[in-house]
């Protein structure tokens, strides 16, 4: 608790330590979480994603340094993967982050992904959250490099860039479902390299074919999608009459600083966008409605854990590993069975298994 | 976000080590070997390259919470640079950090590099191994 009033104070040292509390899931931490929580939601915060490579770093470097033109305090947690055998990483987005040394408005995070599939850690929101608590207004959030499918940051973020480079596949990638379709920016960086114009024009052409719809992620992942009147579709920028966003498309040279400013113009004007159409409002509360799905599946997981005889389980197993019971008849065996009896239930859970058929039982 | 149950049983307190190289020279295998092992050995390793400056190393300790800092220093700087380092951390209130140095350092430095509070220095042919070991010994 001391921790967390010194991070509301601006200690840097006390918020460090407190996202090393976070990030290990500690008792203290998640207290520190609890005690924070009212002081959240004020940040904007900005997903980077995009493959290994195409500049993800070098471009939160940038913007990084132009929103502190602007004066706005900045957090960057930036993640990279856990190796999947030793749990060890290498965590290297700093590197490309010196220019952002010695300023005190800026605080860098590196985080390891710890086996998240998703494309950031498990922590990572909370990690979000205990910056917005400290008061930075942006919070830039990269992802490991990203392939296809590693879309969590669009659940997270209220903005997502999703980077791409010249040579990185032809215009089938571009249509293909996933990374591509979380995008609010999609940014074209090294546009110094050969190649530039065609990539450009495989995500343009995409961006084209695309059906509008309002993108907004629901708290199974799942998006709410509502069609367009065919009034709103057009160049690819948002029409007055229609409260739709469509992605916009930025060419860069991060390693330069070209085309930083226009696309820091395209996160503000897409901030301003959520506000006004109210898509801001949704994203929260489906951002806090999966949180609390998640919190709630791991605690009801934890709690019947607590409450099962490992014996129990172990006789489960055994009868799925020797195939006479399917996974989903240990489940309702599991689910059902009696616990304190470990000795005796194995016939009875066995017995359960073949009554799994009869509806009375399964309900 | 992702809930795999096997997945985040991973071991919850991991070893953060800064790997860092102040100074000019511009020979960063080394460093880079050690990171690999570290990472080998399950630790977190925030590598930061080149050219480091000693505030750059302190405010990247303050920032990543890391447990232990690990210097490569080729260019023969290390009296200058380890004892500015070792000052910042203290400024920062950082004293629980470990510093090791790896590198070209002379017999006779050591000594008086341990007294500045660096925990181990590491010339060519170190292994590893006793990197990875003494790593862990000191942040028990």
């Amino acid at each position: 608790m001391d921790l967390a009033k010194s991070v509301l104070e601006g200690d840097r040292l006390s918020l460090a330590r407190l996202l090393t509390q976070v990030e290990n899931k500690t008792t203290e931490g998640s207290t520190a979480l609890d005690f924070l929580f009212a002081h959240t939601g004020r940040a904007h915060l900005i997903g980077v994603t995009g493959a290994p490579g195409t500049g993800k770093s070098s471009l939160v470097n940038q913007l990084a340094l132009h929103f502190r033109r602007e004066g706005k305090r900045v957090a960057i947690v930036a993640v990279d993967p856990s190796s999947p055998f030793t749990g060890g990483a290498v965590l290297g987005d700093r590197v490309r982050m010196k220019d952002l040394s010695g300023d005190p408005g800026v605080f860098i995070r590196s985080m390891a992904s710890r086996g998240s599939i998703g494309g950031l850690a498990q922590a990572t929101a909370s990690v979000v959250q205990v910056f917005d608590a400290a008061g930075y207004e942006i919070i830039m959030i990269e992802t490991v490099g990203a392939g296809q499918s590693e879309v969590d940051i669009a659940k997270l973020a209220h903005t997502t860039l999703v980077v791409e480079a010249p040579g990185m596949g032809d215009d089938i990638q571009a249509i293909k479902a996933g990374i591509l379709e979380i995008a609010d920016i999609i940014v074209v960086n090294k546009a110094d390299r050969p190649g530039i114009e065609s990539a450009e024009k495989a995500l343009k052409s995409m961006l084209e074919l695309a059906h509008p719809t309002r993108r907004v992620f629901r708290h199974h992942g799942d998006l709410i999608q509502t069609p367009l009147s065919k009034s709103g579709e057009g160049d690819g920028m948002m029409k007055s009459e229609s409260p739709i966003w469509f992605p916009l498309l930025q060419r860069t040279i991060a390693v330069e600083g070209k085309g930083i400013t226009e696309l820091a113009g395209h996160i503000a004007r897409h901030k301003e966008y959520l506000h006004r159409s109210g898509d801001w409002a949704v994203r929260e509360q489906a951002r806090l409605r999966s949180e609390l799905d998640a919190a709630l599946q791991s605690a009801l997981m934890d709690q019947f854990h607590d409450h099962l005889s490992e014996a129990y389980f172990h006789q489960i197993m055994d009868q799925v590993f020797a195939r006479t019971l399917s996974p989903s008849e240990a489940v309702k065996a599991l689910l059902h069975g009696n616990p304190a009896a470990p000795a005796s239930s194995k016939p009875e859970s066995h017995e359960s298994s073949h009554s799994a058929e009869k509806p009375g039982r399964i309900k | 976000m992702v809930q795999d149950k096997d997945q985040t049983t991973l071991p919850d307190k991991k070893i953060r080590v800064l790997v860092a190289k102040p100074g000019l020279d511009g020979h960063d295998r080394g460093a880079k070997v050690v990171a690999r092992a570290l990472r080998d050995a399950g630790m977190e390793v925030i590598y930061t390259g080149l050219r480091q400056t000693p505030e750059m190393i302190a405010e990247a300790a303050l920032q990543e919470d890391v447990d232990v800092i690990g210097l490569s220093i080729l260019s023969g700087a290390h009296m200058a640079l380890a004892p500015r380092i070792m000052d910042l951390l203290k400024a920062n209130r950082q004293t629980n950090v470990k510093v090791f140095i790896g590198g070209i350092v002379p017999d006779e430095d050591i000594p008086r590099l341990m007294e500045m509070g660096i925990t181990g220095v590491y010339g060519p042919g170190a292994s590893t191994e006793d990197i990875v070991k003494d790593i862990k010994n000191a942040v028990k």
